[in-house]
């Protein structure tokens, strides 16, 4: 048996720790490319969205590299999400593929919809499974916590591509590390590492919030890598979702630091109900981030994201009454990187102009 | 005080209810009248122009009301069902409606939701109805009586007429006379809105088919045709659709099957694949065609493609009945 899971951003780190933690065969997919997302738009429903695409590619990339069997995520709405493993199966099959599928259910839907099928693949207890996520998780989290250290780095830094290097090698250590006396020193060496770039702290930088749909936030295909693009420009950047903080059984998400029950709150003038997905979230931070003085917000998602898409309709109405400018930008397979950065840059020159009024009519005021 | 209730999406499913129960405590229910060209433009102008079709063509419907009434009912229907959510754009609908810069009046949406149970809902009924009267007795006094004229409502789709019949006061025509039988599966917000369906029941009507929907169906048999998917489907009004078509085909109960979808409806974008495959693996006979709708739809295109459809299941058909003989 040889297991594979789809690609997101570094979600290899935190799943490919687990396994090796439940000794079990796996070998991630090939990272997304064009080919990937050509299998999948050719396999998948025309209008379903495009993580699902992408999963479809990656594992008929994987599978043709060697895997046999599919680890997958269920769900139980009302986000599309919850039923992909499902779709996936059939399509898979219906391409002529034999694999085993193996689809994990969220612990709200009966912990033994949780914990049966990774019995079933890793022969270990339900005591060693729990031991292997109590383990795994923090270290996870250490990978989140670096990434957020990086966007708010990378925007100083004097050298151009400093930050990413010492990402990458504060990644490799924690990687190494497996015991969770190891864990703690990787991350705080890692934070060393990131904190110890050259930096020019006192330049003034635009501040730029991320938000919109998990997928495209934390994969760099489909987002066309704009975090880093962004803090190559000198922006910092925040981002309103860390894997941990999706997939952890806590309310509370302690990497962004703002808990479900506030974003509710937060939300409520504008959006009365959760409806799946990132819609609640998306439109509460864009609140979050003019609250915090933030100069902009980037919103992006897959076309036809229902929760997404809803909050595509509520967040002008936000912008509006914050006075925060927000781009969306919906992300198919026919979204193009120059199109994106063409009109990303369009946005932060008009962020830039416009502090750059503010500052004058602020000074205007005093004198 | 008058409550506009515009006439799309999840109207045609229980409009007789809230008619009903508005007109017995008192309020006059104005309807948005049905889609037209001018409403659809309006409604595509002022949505968000990724949303689907229906829900674009709600929006015409509000703006249809927006000098009329006092207040626009707009209920925010989260589920009608212990176990499934409806889809997140029912979730997210009266705030969708607020957030346009058209300056609508008031919306009145109380929220639906069967997963909080039989309580709650009864709470919500109450203050919907304070809106009106303080008199408990009176809102559940005008609830029942909404429910029983749904009911009444519901009786006669399952004895073979068509919401917009019943709408339009129209009987059905009689049953078992036609050549050919045809299932339509979709939401009724796409097949009984006359104007974006393109009058597809009228037409097939005219092509000499009896038309069958999922309302004719008895609910309990739908559910059982759909709880055989190996993952309990999350969403109601898909779980009616697949049920349906489960129904039809594994029965051999209808000539041809034609799947009405709108673009790009997040739900249906998975359905379609999946009634797919698992008519094809489980064998079935009944042919079915998708025909996916949007703002853009032109009449010629789909009027080939419907007769194609019935042409070729009446040969089908033929064929079938000469190799008996």
């Amino acid at each position: 048996m040889l297991l594979t899971f789809p690609q997101m951003g570094h979600v290899e780190q935190l799943i490919g720790d687990i396994l090796q933690r439940l000794d079990i065969d796996y070998m991630p997919p090939p990272r997304t490319t064009a080919k990937t997302l050509a299998l999948g738009t050719k396999h998948a429903p025309e209008f379903s969205c495009l993580p699902l695409k992408l999963n479809i590619g990656n594992f008929i990339e994987a599978m043709e590299a060697g895997a046999d069997t599919l680890l997958m995520a269920g769900g139980r709405g009302p986000c599309r999400f919850g039923y992909y493993a499902e779709l996936e199966e059939r399509v898979l099959r219906d391409a002529g593929y034999d694999f085993t599928m193996v689809t994990i259910e969220p612990p709200t839907l009966g912990i033994a919809k949780f914990v049966r099928p990774i019995k079933r693949v890793s022969g270990k207890s339900t005591r060693q499974i729990w031991r292997a996520l109590k383990e795994g998780f923090p270290k996870a989290r250490g990978f989140d916590m670096l990434e957020k250290r990086v966007l708010e780095t990378r925007c100083y830094e004097l050298k151009l591509g400093d930050t990413t290097r010492a990402h990458k090698e504060a990644m490799a250590i924690l990687s190494r590390a497996k015991a969770p006396a190891e864990i703690e020193g990787a991350i705080e060496a890692g934070m060393r590492l990131i904190d110890g770039v050259a930096c020019d702290r006192d330049q003034p930088v635009l501040k730029i919030g991320i938000v919109g749909e998990f997928f495209i936030l934390l994969e760099p295909f489909v987002n066309f890598d704009i975090e880093e693009w962004l803090g190559n420009r000198g922006v910092l950047v925040s981002r309103s979702v860390y894997i941990t903080d999706w997939i952890g059984p806590s309310t509370k998400n302690p990497v962004t630091g703002t808990s479900d029950a506030e974003l509710t709150e937060l939300a409520r003038p504008y959006l009365g109900h959760f409806v799946g997905g990132e819609g609640l979230p998306s439109v509460a931070h864009t609140i979050l981030y003019a609250n915090e003085g933030f100069d902009g917000v980037v919103h992006m998602f897959p076309f036809t994201c229902m929760p997404d898409t809803i909050a595509k309709a509520i967040i002008p109405r936000v912008s509006r009454d914050s006075d925060i400018p927000v781009i969306h930008f919906t992300i198919d397979e026919q979204t193009g990187k120059a199109g994106v950065a063409t009109r990303l840059e369009a946005f932060v020159d008009l962020l830039a102009s416009r502090r750059r009024a503010k500052a004058k009519g602020a000074a205007c005021k005093v004198s | 005080m008058k409550v506009g209730y515009p006439q799309a999406l999840l109207y045609y499913k229980y409009f007789p209810l809230w008619e009903t129960f508005f007109d017995r405590l008192g309020a006059e229910v104005v309807l948005s009248g049905s889609t037209n060209k001018g409403l659809l433009s309006s409604g595509t102008i002022e949505a968000e122009n990724e949303l689907c079709l229906p829900v674009k063509v709600f929006y015409g419907h509000l703006l249809a009301l927006a000098d009329k009434v006092d207040t626009i009912f707009v209920p925010r229907i989260v589920s009608v069902e212990k176990s499934a959510y409806t889809c997140p754009k029912f979730m997210g609908l009266p705030d969708m409606a607020r957030a346009t810069e058209t300056g609508l009046p008031p919306i009145m949406d109380p929220t639906i939701n069967w997963k909080l149970g039989w309580r709650q809902y009864a709470q919500t009924i109450i203050e919907l109805g304070r809106n009106f009267t303080d008199s408990k007795a009176k809102i559940f006094g005008a609830y029942n009586a909404g429910v029983k004229s749904l009911h009444q409502y519901q009786d006669k789709i399952a004895a073979g007429a068509t919401p917009l019949d019943i709408i339009e006061g129209k009987e059905a025509p009689r049953a078992g006379v036609a050549e050919l039988k045809i299932g339509l599966a979709g939401h009724p917000y796409n097949i009984y809105d006359k104007y974006i369906s393109m009058n597809l029941v009228k037409r097939l009507r005219e092509m000499g088919a009896e038309v069958v929907t999922a309302e004719m169906i008895p609910h309990r048999e739908l559910e059982r045709e759909a709880r055989t998917l190996p993952k309990h489907l999350f969403w109601t009004y898909e779980r009616e659709v697949v049920g349906t078509a489960f129904h039809w085909s594994r029965r051999n109960s209808v000539d041809g099957i034609i799947y009405v979808l709108a673009f790009p409806c997040g739900p249906d974008s998975l359905i379609q694949s999946l009634l797919e495959h698992e008519m094809r693996r489980e064998g079935s006979t009944v042919p079915m065609m998708s025909l996916v709708i949007d703002e853009h739809s032109a009449e010629g295109g789909f009027l080939t493609r419907i007769e194609a459809f019935v042409d070729m299941i009446s040969r089908k058909k033929k064929l079938a009945g000469r190799a008996v003989n």
